[in-house]
């Protein structure tokens, strides 16, 4: 018996062939991204617009229009209802009144840090629930008001930009310029696509999507990364040999670990997604997306940067050791590739 | 490489040893824990609110009514200071306009010593040898007195103290429930109450600032005058709970700062709820001499501000007892008000900023659905690393079993809390460890390929997979840093568990498993890798 083996010992795929083709397809998604955000808009979560949100269980199924007109006759905002799985669970949304979107909102001349009676209204919404359906079990509230709302959005946009600056100069410092351009690239290109995609599917947009994002960051830089140590391998060893097959070969000896790391992740994701608890699903879906974006990122956005930005075989020269020059003629039968 | 010298096997072992023992406490029931030595329960995860269930809340504090506060005190100590000097200082025009105590002092000859007064009223703060107000003089007559930045901080700061300690007391009278009451940043305090059933119930135990005055009613006052909110000097104007507004003497007969107990207890002749109060031995003293000489008065009872009755004095109450009666009361605001007036008064208002509240089912039901899919997708993982690796996916699957493990370990010495997003960094360190053991399992693969002997090809798999893998955990560590610098709760949260669990796989996935391998590889002498 063998092990299985799904990617072939050798392959010899000319991934950047594709460069150009893919190239366009990723700008299409970028351009779709920042069409759909700028239409759809995101779902913003309370956590970031301020307002309340509760999940409410009821005893029995209940008339969602006749739910919807109880609360509107509060008169607290624009009420969104949205049934989870059955209809007797729920999960009701009172925004702020006015507060579409925080990017606005916060930066706009301290608009948002206005003070309001958002607590207030969560009380009323609660009291309001509790008396109309006797028996109802409000399973989660939150409720934040617009100036926290603000600063959990600066803060969290803050860290998330930090964190790419951060992780951009440390594979600078490790590789070449190019390379932290590239993983930055990359790492912008898998962000954008991931809004798009909460764009797209009006997920909710909050706190806990800002850990997803970071975890699809941390794996696309995971695959990235992977890439770009085997180019400076394959740089030291391969004097001679052309940057675009350089760069198949790397991605070629690598395919197998990509393949078997993503599929593992997706097998385990996809479980999360549809039997985990439904608190976790936005979450899973992006993360799950996130592994597919960020493999197809690490072959087509971060490896044809370095191509676009001149990574010339002469790259990592100094840094061969001894050891690195005994390699060349110990691997031989490879060198009828490229 | 593969030769491991014996004090290096038996620090991983003992390092292996110390972080399971750490996790076990966390991983039993209950009922098991109780069982341990308390310095072993003492090591355990907490459960985030959104998974055990509870009630967080961020409270912030008004901090211009500290400012207010500040200037009215300040202005209450100068007019007596003024009254006591000898010979008088007769001052007049006091105002606490824009944030500055502003008088002047009627003879121009009294101004030095004035001065020097004021001064006697300030307090040195810092190490720098800064007082906590500036006093100046102005055209040569008024004196203005503005508190420092270093005074407002500290006056602030004190009173988010005083209110942590009485939010602490309220919430929790009797020390024994699991909440924690801790100040945020400046003006902000966080509570969080684990499985709370009525969060609202919490809300207004927090909402009342529970100042109590007692102060006699200025017969005297025009009641046309006092309803257009004007009262004679000495006097003020306070609306009533029953509708309308009346004349109260400013100075208090006895506060709730005199308070030994307070308790929900019943009208003897209507049997309505009432709160029964205890005064001290000082507050009972002042009570009773002050009944004693207004018997026939009304006085007032007046709660945050508001006058909630005005009973007449029928005749001296000396026992140092007294009850508040005609708030309207129910049993349970009766009992709500007992509590915050035995906690003291909050020396500042807070407001309710940020709430979040998970039922103790809704929690519940989030870790039985999460474990059962985790235990399945676990299942999956390991069934495909041992189907891939055979022998080497079984050094895989410990390593990750040791993983998850030493990761909940290390949340346990730190007393971390495990939340949502906090699993999302589980997640991910799991992703990373499976992707170590991919990477030197594949790289093994690629050597036995090019022609090298088993032990060769493992040793080269070990050491050039480690680049990449030590390449790939950095950038993560410098996003669980940064995050956690930066990030607030849940994306904290996620940046601990990401910072353990990395440090942690990098030793599973690459110490641990090599050193399984080497003994294998010791032991077997085998030719060939059936990987």
């Amino acid at each position: 018996m063998r092990p299985i083996k799904l990617v072939p010992d050798t392959t010899n795929i000319r991934f950047l062939r594709w460069r150009w083709v893919a190239l366009a397809i990723s700008i299409t998604l970028i351009v779709a991204s920042f069409a759909l955000v700028a239409t759809r808009g995101l779902n913003w979560g309370v956590d970031f617009v301020g307002g309340q949100q509760m999940r409410v269980t009821f005893a029995k199924s209940v008339d969602i229009a006749e739910f919807r007109n109880r609360l509107e006759k509060l008169n607290v905002g624009d009420v969104t209802i949205q049934e989870l799985g059955n209809n007797r669970t729920m999960n009701v949304r009172v925004p702020l009144a006015g507060s579409g979107n925080p990017i606005g909102k916060c930066i706009g001349a301290g608009v948002g840090t206005k003070d309001d009676n958002s607590n207030k209204i969560a009380s009323q919404v609660r009291a309001a629930i509790e008396t109309g359906y006797p028996g109802v079990n409000i399973g989660s509230v939150n409720s934040v008001s617009g100036k926290v709302g603000c600063e959990l959005f600066s803060t969290g946009s803050l860290a998330l930009a930090l964190a790419m600056t951060g992780i951009a100069l440390f594979i600078w410092f490790r590789f070449e310029w190019q390379f932290g351009v590239g993983a930055l690239v990359t790492l912008f290109h898998d962000v954008v696509l991931t809004f798009g995609f909460f764009a797209l599917t009006q997920l909710q947009f909050d706190l806990n999507v800002i850990a997803a994002i970071l975890t699809i960051i941390g794996y696309s830089l995971n695959d990235t990364i992977v890439v770009y140590d085997r180019i400076r391998e394959n740089l030291r060893k391969w004097r001679k040999m052309e940057i675009e097959p350089l760069i198949d070969l790397s991605t070629n000896e690598t395919l197998s670990r990509t393949v078997t790391t993503s599929l593992s992740l997706i097998i385990t994701l996809a479980i999360l997604l549809f039997l985990g608890p439904d608190i976790i699903f936005g979450f899973t879906a992006a993360m799950l997306l996130g592994i597919v974006i960020g493999t197809f990122s690490s072959f087509y956005i971060s490896n044809p940067v370095l191509i676009w930005l001149k990574v010339g075989t002469d790259s990592f020269v100094q840094a061969v050791s001894p050891g690195g020059a005994e390699r060349v003629t110990r691997s031989e039968s490879f060198s009828d590739k490229g | 490489m593969l030769n491991f010298p014996r004090w290096k096997v038996w620090l991983v072992i003992i390092t292996t040893a110390i972080g399971v023992l750490c996790a076990v406490p966390s991983l039993l029931p209950a009922s098991a824990k109780a069982q341990l030595p308390v310095w072993m329960q003492n090591i355990h995860i907490n459960l985030g609110l959104d998974l055990s269930g509870g009630s967080h809340l961020l409270l912030e504090a008004d901090v211009a009514d500290v400012r207010k506060q500040q200037l009215e005190r300040m202005e209450e100590n100068i007019r007596t200071e003024m009254r006591r000097a000898d010979p008088r200082i007769e001052i007049s025009d006091i105002s606490t306009a824009e944030n500055a105590l502003n008088f002047m002092v009627r003879e121009p000859t009294q101004l030095d010593r004035a001065v020097d007064l004021a001064r006697q009223q300030t307090n040195g703060v810092g190490i720098a040898g800064q007082r906590d107000w500036d006093v100046s003089v102005r055209d040569s007559t008024r004196i203005v007195m503005v508190p420092t930045e270093a005074g407002i901080a500290t006056e602030i700061n004190t009173a988010l103290d005083t209110a942590r300690n009485v939010v602490a007391k309220r919430i929790d009278p009797d020390g024994t429930r699991e909440v924690t009451v801790i100040r945020q940043g400046n003006d902000r305090i966080l509570v969080q109450v684990p499985g709370l059933q009525d969060p609202e119930a919490l809300k207004r135990l927090l909402g009342k600032t529970a100042k109590l005055e007692f102060k006699l009613v200025d017969l005297l006052a025009d009641p046309a005058e006092v309803q257009q909110g004007r009262a004679p000097a000495g006097s003020q104007v306070l609306p009533m709970q029953e509708g309308g507004f009346i004349a109260v003497k400013r100075r208090v007969m006895v506060s709730g700062d005199e308070l030994n107990n307070a308790t929900q207890a019943f009208d003897q002749q209507n049997n309505t709820p009432t709160v029964s109060l205890t005064f001290n031995s000082q507050g009972g003293r002042k009570f009773g001499r002050v009944t004693a000489e207004n018997v026939g008065k009304p006085f007032a009872i007046i709660l945050d501000g508001l006058v909630i009755s005005a009973p007449n004095i029928n005749e001296a109450i000396l026992g140092g007892n007294a009850q508040i009666s005609g708030g309207g009361f129910t049993v349970e605001s009766a009992n709500e008000l007992a509590v915050s007036l035995r906690s003291g008064k909050l020396p500042v208002a807070l407001k309710v900023v940020e709430e979040s509240t998970v039922s103790a089912e809704l929690g519940k039901d989030s870790i039985e659905k999460g474990v059962l899919a985790g235990l399945l997708a676990t299942a999956a993982l390991v069934a495909y690393m041992l189907l891939t690796y055979f022998r080497f996916g079984v050094y895989t699957t410990l390593a990750l079993f040791l993983n998850a493990l030493l990761v909940l370990g290390g949340m346990a010495i730190f007393n971390a809390t495990l939340t949502l997003p906090g699993i999302a960094g589980f997640v991910l360190t799991i992703g990373a460890a499976v992707d170590a053991n991919v990477l030197i399992n594949e790289r093994i693969r690629e050597e036995v390929r090019r022609g090298r002997h088993a032990m060769q090809a493992v040793e080269f798999g070990y050491k050039e997979a480690s680049t990449a893998i030590f390449d790939a955990n950095i950038t993560n560590v410098i996003s669980a840093i940064i995050l956690f610098w930066f990030g607030s709760g849940p994306i904290k949260g996620f940046a601990v568990v990401l910072a353990i669990g990395i440090i942690t796989s990098v030793f599973t996935g690459v110490t641990f498993t090599r050193l399984l391998v080497a003994d294998y590889l010791r032991r077997n002498r085998p030719k060939s890798l059936n990987l």
